[in-house]
């Protein structure tokens, strides 16, 4: 078991045959991730390195392949569009791994989705990964190992960080979630912390968030009230100036409890072991869970 | 990115809302012609891409503040002469300051009473949202601390857009009347327009002023846009002043990188935007503190990371560097490859402290053993940091 993605999960790619989404689309499937069709307007009836079967649009690949996950490549200007045409073919799990779009645009995807039979993940955001089974996104596959810890983090490479971490310990894990830096996205910590609760193959959860917003103070009062199994967390950013936006167009401080401290206090308070040093991960949610 | 006051101002007479009449001057008598056709009493306003400007004051001429109310064009040319070419220092600009290149001179408004009015995009909800309070002219951060019930909110719901009973249930809120009530509750249908219209991230008005004779004006006009939206609005992305910038900033995001430069010696490289706030965080854990933000992005090449280090070693405070790289898409042999070659161009002599991990990790620390620079490697984020603090001379 695990959440959201594993074996059984057959993928459409939306954007398959651009730069990016070719490149991760070859790396998916080297993974063993289990790719059933791409989808680029105009190329349908073709198919992709002469194996994956490619349409015109989603409602067509879903039809033909039974595809019951997506992930978009597909440039900024086009992303809400993408996003918006899985939501119509009704793909449960949506993953939008690209990065710049606009703002207003995703206040209208996540209003227009709410009633939905889908979850949408990202937007830039690294994807989604069961280590061993299936892989969805950019992240780097050989650095996972199958096992029971599970990870929910607003950034990517800093995901990388702690999975190698939990690697390099021999902590497996069961399944990783970037929810991305966009100040507006699909799914988010509570939404996480809830999935890995009720999965009987997590035993412990690694939390990295980010200043900025308050969706790390919301996943943090949620756990207090109802996670039974170890946390450890981390904020980036303790030492990021207000009003500078870092990166993430999410990550700029604005004011009031969306601070690095603000975050670990509500963290700390909620019964999640912290540690500033970003190195410690892993080690950390070893003593989390060793205290039980 | 932000634009200036008069900048501001013209598109919100695009949208419809009233605004003092006015505009900008680039000489002492531009300012006095201005003021001339306008008669009577102008205000003279710095222009400058930050807040405070009427409490700020110069740093030539510390008697001297960002915004004056002037009676006669003549004095209007010689306030703008004072202002020209200097800097000025506000609570929002560093102890630096930022060079006033231009003022707005526009007629001077009779005030019954200040409100605020700001259009922003709250995350918590997801929505655009209105927020207005009646304490107009003061720093809203501080009324929202001390007095939150004087901070009123409308959320919009996305799919109608904002309907007139919003901008009218504001307006009552506020406690206006008649006429004033009807042409507030207008105004904020209009700021909302603009923010949609426009890709805004933030429109703010602070004061809107209702005149001794009951009209609503924006007599301030503050805008921030989104970023990633200004493919679509060629006419906002043509006010970008560079002048404004960051100039280390300003080369970065030409060159498609993320920096903020910080005030610490420890220069950092990093792939990613979370882990490059985590490796400030870690200097600073390690007793040191970083010099800057710097996001090379997930498929950094030899010419960014090249620019990169342009940009580290162009801040004079920078007495170490810091790597941190994680390959993922971003292989570890091509940035050891960018490392290598930027280090040879730019003649690097500071200390320079790698920590590599990910894709083809091996191959990449071994470029950097066989380069013939002298570079420390590092095993993991608290060595490299710990490294990196002992080589920018030790602890704080």
């Amino acid at each position: 078991m695990s959440v959201l993605v594993d074996k059984n999960t057959r993928l459409l790619i939306q954007g398959i045959t651009g730069q990016a989404g070719s490149f991760h689309a070859k790396q998916m499937i080297e993974y063993g991730t289990n790719v059933v069709a791409g989808v680029t307007p105009g190329k349908g009836g073709e198919k992709f390195e002469s194996k994956v079967p490619m349409f015109d649009t989603v409602a067509q690949a879903v039809k033909h392949t039974g595809a019951n996950a997506t992930v978009i490549y597909v440039p900024p200007p086009f992303a809400a569009d993408a996003i918006m045409e899985a939501a119509e073919a009704k793909v449960p799990l949506i993953v939008c791994i690209t990065e710049g779009i606009p703002i207003l645009d995703m206040v209208r995807v996540k209003r227009a989705i709410t009633d939905m039979p889908v979850r949408l993940i990202g937007p830039n955001c690294p994807g989604i990964i069961t280590p061993g089974q299936c892989k969805i996104g950019i992240m780097p596959g050989f650095i996972h190992k199958p096992g029971r810890i599970a990870v929910v983090s607003r950034s990517g490479t800093l995901t990388y960080e702690a999975v190698y971490q939990l690697s390099q310990l021999g902590l497996g894990q069961s399944t990783c979630i970037g929810i991305g830096g966009d100040p507006v996205n699909g799914t988010n910590f509570v939404d996480c912390l809830k999935l890995f609760n009720d999965d009987p193959d997590t035993d412990g959860v690694i939390m990295i968030g980010e200043i900025g917003g308050s969706a790390e103070l919301q996943g943090a009062q949620w756990a207090k009230a109802n996670m039974k199994k170890p946390i450890a967390g981390f904020i980036a950013g303790a030492t990021a100036p207000p009003g500078k936006r870092m990166g993430h167009a999410g990550a700029i401080i604005s004011g009031g409890e969306d601070t690095a401290e603000g975050k670990f206090a509500a963290m700390e308070a909620a019964g999640i072991m912290t540690t500033r040093d970003p190195s410690k991960l892993a080690v950390t949610l070893q003593k989390a869970m060793k205290r039980g | 990115m932000k634009i200036h006051e008069f900048q501001g101002k013209e598109l919100f007479r695009k949208f419809g809302i009233p605004v003092p009449k006015g505009a900008a001057a680039k000489t002492p008598e531009e300012a006095q012609r201005i003021a001339s056709e306008l008669g009577g009493k102008v205000v003279v306003k710095s222009q400058i891409h930050a807040g405070g400007r009427g409490k700020g004051t110069l740093i030539e001429k510390p008697d001297v503040r960002g915004v004056k109310v002037v009676s006669t064009p003549q004095e209007a040319a010689e306030y703008t002469k004072a202002l020209l070419g200097n800097h000025l220092r506000t609570k929002q600009t560093g102890p630096e300051g930022q060079k006033v290149k231009q003022v707005l001179v526009e007629q001077a408004s009779e005030i019954a009473k200040e409100l605020y009015v700001a259009v922003v995009l709250d995350r918590d909800s997801s929505r655009v949202t209105l927020i207005a309070s009646t304490e107009g002219g003061m720093d809203i951060e501080e009324v929202a601390e001390k007095t939150p019930e004087k901070i009123l909110k409308q959320s919009i719901e996305p799919a109608t857009g904002m309907m007139p009973f919003a901008g009218r249930k504001l307006a009552y809120q506020l406690g206006m009347t008649g006429d004033t009530a009807k042409q507030a509750a207008s105004i904020f249908g209009k700021l909302y327009d603009t923010f949609i219209g426009t890709d805004a991230s933030m429109v703010e008005v602070n004061p809107l002023i209702i005149t001794k004779s009951g009209d609503v004006m924006a007599l301030d006009a503050k805008l921030n846009f989104d970023e990633n939206a200004l493919f679509r609005h060629k006419e906002v992305a043509s006010l970008r002043d560079i002048d404004e910038e960051d100039p280390k900033e300003r080369d970065a995001k030409d060159a498609n990188l993320s920096y903020v430069a910080l005030d610490g010696s420890i220069g950092c490289l990093v792939n990613g935007a979370g882990l490059a706030m985590a490796t400030m965080d870690i200097i600073k854990y390690a007793g040191g503190s970083p010099a800057n933000f710097l996001d090379v992005g997930g498929g950094a090449t030899a010419a960014q990371v090249t620019t990169a280090f342009k940009i580290i070693l162009a801040d004079k405070n920078v007495k170490a560097i810091l790597v941190n790289i994680f390959g993922g898409i971003a292989k570890c042999d091509v940035i050891a490859e960018g490392i290598v070659t930027a280090a040879k161009q730019v003649g690097l002599k500071l200390p320079l402290v790698v920590r590599l991990e990910g894709t083809n990790v091996e191959l990449g620390k071994k470029i950097l053993a066989e380069s013939g620079l002298a570079i420390t490697p590092a095993n993991d984020m608290l060595d490299a940091a710990t490294k990196a603090v002992a080589a920018a001379g030790g602890k704080k």
